[in-house]
């Protein structure tokens, strides 16, 4: 055998995909990603995504309205099983949230420059699930006119939130993340929204978008003190976004429920929260960028990038699992024993199987370069991932409460209709938000696109 | 103080790349101009500090907001649980300080984020629906493509022929005067 391989064998590592491909200047960035708000008419996939998501609102309208109408009774919960579908949701959706503000805030923070393309509709997502999610915790109380009892404020009953609860501990936390999301992509949008008012081609968006745009004019003071608030809300969201998971992650951990009281929670909350949240960046990315022509700014690397970042949190969770199952055995108590078995081989062990493969076994491909490089693996995957992650919640909170310390309180838990159509109704309010978002707002945040377009030609000058 | 009213607002050059508008910035400052201002369609490095505005007082701001909303956090529990509303649990110690430490921590955050966006945009003194560039009609090129110096006609070196010609010397693309009436 010859000595000298063909230089088309060697693996070439060095080689990357650009962050943004070559050959654009600021005008061509800006152009592209103004004019999918600013000039291209709704096309007919918009048209019919946005009808048919808009009739799973109606879908949502009307279970809630229903629920009101007649409690919460019309859900499956019962004694023992009282948080059911409800908190499941609350917490997938909570969890989806949490990759735009990682996204946004600690890769800012690690300067890593191919957020920039996604970083903007990462947290509009954010937004998006974390309304979704407050749905949930609110119609859980049954009474939601009520809701304003958990917020301290002097009533003339005299009495005050109980702040050792952790569920107070969540309306802080939720409540904060939910602001400074919107504080943070607001001010992200601030230079585009100046940009579209700029180029605006009518009356009315030139209205709403200066009005918007608060007249910003680009000044170098502005621009000084805005990279200021930028960075440093970039630092504050950073610990926010852990703190998050870890309070939802509490409800259950400071409880004393078997399969719930355990210290690897908060990590591993946080962990999965991410992963879900990257996959459903990758469900959103992938379309978008196929319908709206912008492969040159959310390019392979990307997806590439987003697939390993799913792979490493992946493994993350898959940890959680194991500790999860060595302290309950470590531990000894009788209880967790018991609980680790019934996850198993109780009733609803068909979901922990679904769980394992979907969160643990499927992902384990992305370890291969071409499966990270095909788009239509990328895409089933992260439907996949984004399934186990809401098996995870439907495991954590069904069995625990199904199977906790006297056989005397065992009980079973079915979802009702009620409890899907909320469900999917919010998932139809998700995916409308994020079709309005597309025609409404730059989904790529366009000042810094025309950022790295100047960093491109610093280093092709370097270069030469 | 009553400022004096001028006719022209200052001169606009406009530049298209960040060096040129970086070093043509550079050269006004040495050349004994004050006020000047610069518009770029992103943030260039260097600019702010070329035109002589060194610090921000966001920063500064935001550990006011983040203290204040810590102390009003932690205050808040405290106030409820010890004071106003103690509820004697099995005789556990009423001010219980680490089950306080979520919310006090939500709310430092809270207090920060707040005043960091809310005061980068008062310093900025923004809302504001109008100012005199955007009487430029090349100006709607900054939020794009084209970066601009303004000299200010309040500035005491000011001289509208010798300006023009200053900004003409620093290889301005085009000077555009700044009207101040609408």
């Amino acid at each position: 055998m010859s000595a000298t391989q063909p230089p088309g064998n060697l693996p070439d590592i060095r080689r990357l995909d650009p962050v943004l491909e070559p050959g654009h200047t600021y005008a061509s960035v800006t152009d592209k990603i103004a004019a999918v708000v600013l000039t291209r008419p709704p096309s007919t996939g918009w048209l019919v995504g946005f009808a048919v998501s808009f009739t799973l609102v109606m879908v949502l309208f009307v279970s809630l309205a229903w629920l009101i109408i007649k409690g919460v009774g019309i859900w499956g919960i019962n004694i023992p099983i009282g948080w059911g579908f409800a908190i499941v949701n609350f917490v997938w959706w909570i969890g989806i949230g949490h990759a735009g503000t990682l996204i946004s805030a600690i890769l800012f923070l690690l300067n890593q420059k191919w957020r920039t393309s996604i970083n903007r509709f990462a947290e509009a997502m954010t937004l998006f699930a974390v309304a979704c999610a407050g749905i949930f915790p609110l119609i859980h109380t049954g009474r939601p006119w009520m809701a304003y009892y958990m917020m301290p404020y002097p009533s003339t009953m005299g009495i005050w939130p109980q702040f050792r609860s952790p569920l107070i501990w969540d309306v802080f936390a939720v409540s904060t993340y939910a602001t400074v999301s919107l504080l943070f992509w607001f001010i992200g949008l601030l230079p585009d929204l100046a940009t579209l008012r700029d180029r605006a081609k009518n009356r009315a968006q030139q209205v709403i978008y200066g009005i918007l745009s608060m007249g910003w004019r680009g000044s170098a003071h502005h621009w000084h003190r805005y990279q200021s608030a930028y960075l440093l809300l970039a630092g504050l969201a950073t610990p926010l976004v852990l703190s998050v998971h870890t309070v939802v992650s509490f409800d259950f951990a400071i409880a004393i429920v078997p399969g719930w009281h355990t210290t690897i929670f908060p990590p591993y909350f946080v962990a999965g929260a991410i992963y879900s949240g990257f996959a459903m960046v990758l469900t959103l990315a992938i379309p978008l960028r196929k319908a709206y022509g912008l492969e040159d700014f959310i390019t392979m690397r990307h997806l590439d990038n987003m697939a390993k970042v799913m792979l490493a949190t992946g493994l993350i969770v898959a940890y959680g699992y194991a500790v999860e199952f060595f302290m309950a055995f470590y531990s000894g108590n009788k209880f967790d024993v018991f609980l680790a078995n019934q996850r198993l081989h109780g009733p609803y062990s068909h979901f922990y199987a679904a769980l394992i493969l979907c969160n643990i076994l499927t992902p384990q491909l992305l370890w291969f370069e071409k499966v990270r490089r095909n788009i239509a693996a990328l895409f089933v995957m992260s439907l996949v991932v984004n399934t186990g992650m809401w098996l995870e919640r439907f495991v954590i909170v069904v069995i625990s409460l199904t199977r906790d310390f006297m056989p005397s309180a065992w009980g079973r838990y079915s979802a009702t209709f009620w409890d899907y159509s909320t469900f999917i109704g919010t998932i139809g309010l998700f995916v409308m938000l994020i079709f309005l978002f597309v025609r409404a707002l730059p989904a790529i945040a366009i000042a810094e696109m025309r950022e790295l377009v100047a960093h491109q030609a610093q280093s092709d000058e370097e270069d030469r | 103080m009553k400022e004096r009213h001028f006719p022209i607002y200052g001169l606009l050059a406009e530049f298209v790349t960040p060096e040129e508008i970086l070093n043509a910035a550079t050269k006004a400052r040495q050349a004994g101009y004050k006020y000047i201002s610069a518009y770029t369609p992103f943030p260039v490095e260097g600019l702010a500090q070329a035109i002589g505005f060194p610090r921000t007082g966001v920063p500064l701001l935001t550990l006011i907001g983040g203290l204040g909303g810590g102390l009003t956090g932690f205050g808040l529990q405290y106030w409820c649980s010890v004071i106003t509303y103690p509820l004697n649990i099995g005789g556990r110690p009423l001010n219980s300080w680490p089950a306080f430490i979520p919310v006090t921590f939500e709310l430092t955050i809270l207090g920060a984020a707040m005043f960091a966006v809310i005061g980068m945009l008062a310093l900025n003194k923004l809302p504001q629906p109008y100012h005199p560039v955007f009487n430029v009609e090349r100006f709607s090129h900054a939020t794009t493509d084209r970066f601009f110096l303004c000299i200010e006609s309040r500035d005491p070196k000011f001289h509208l022929a010798e300006t023009a010609k200053f900004l003409q010397s620093v290889q301005a693309h085009h000077v555009h005067e700044v009207s101040n009436e609408e």
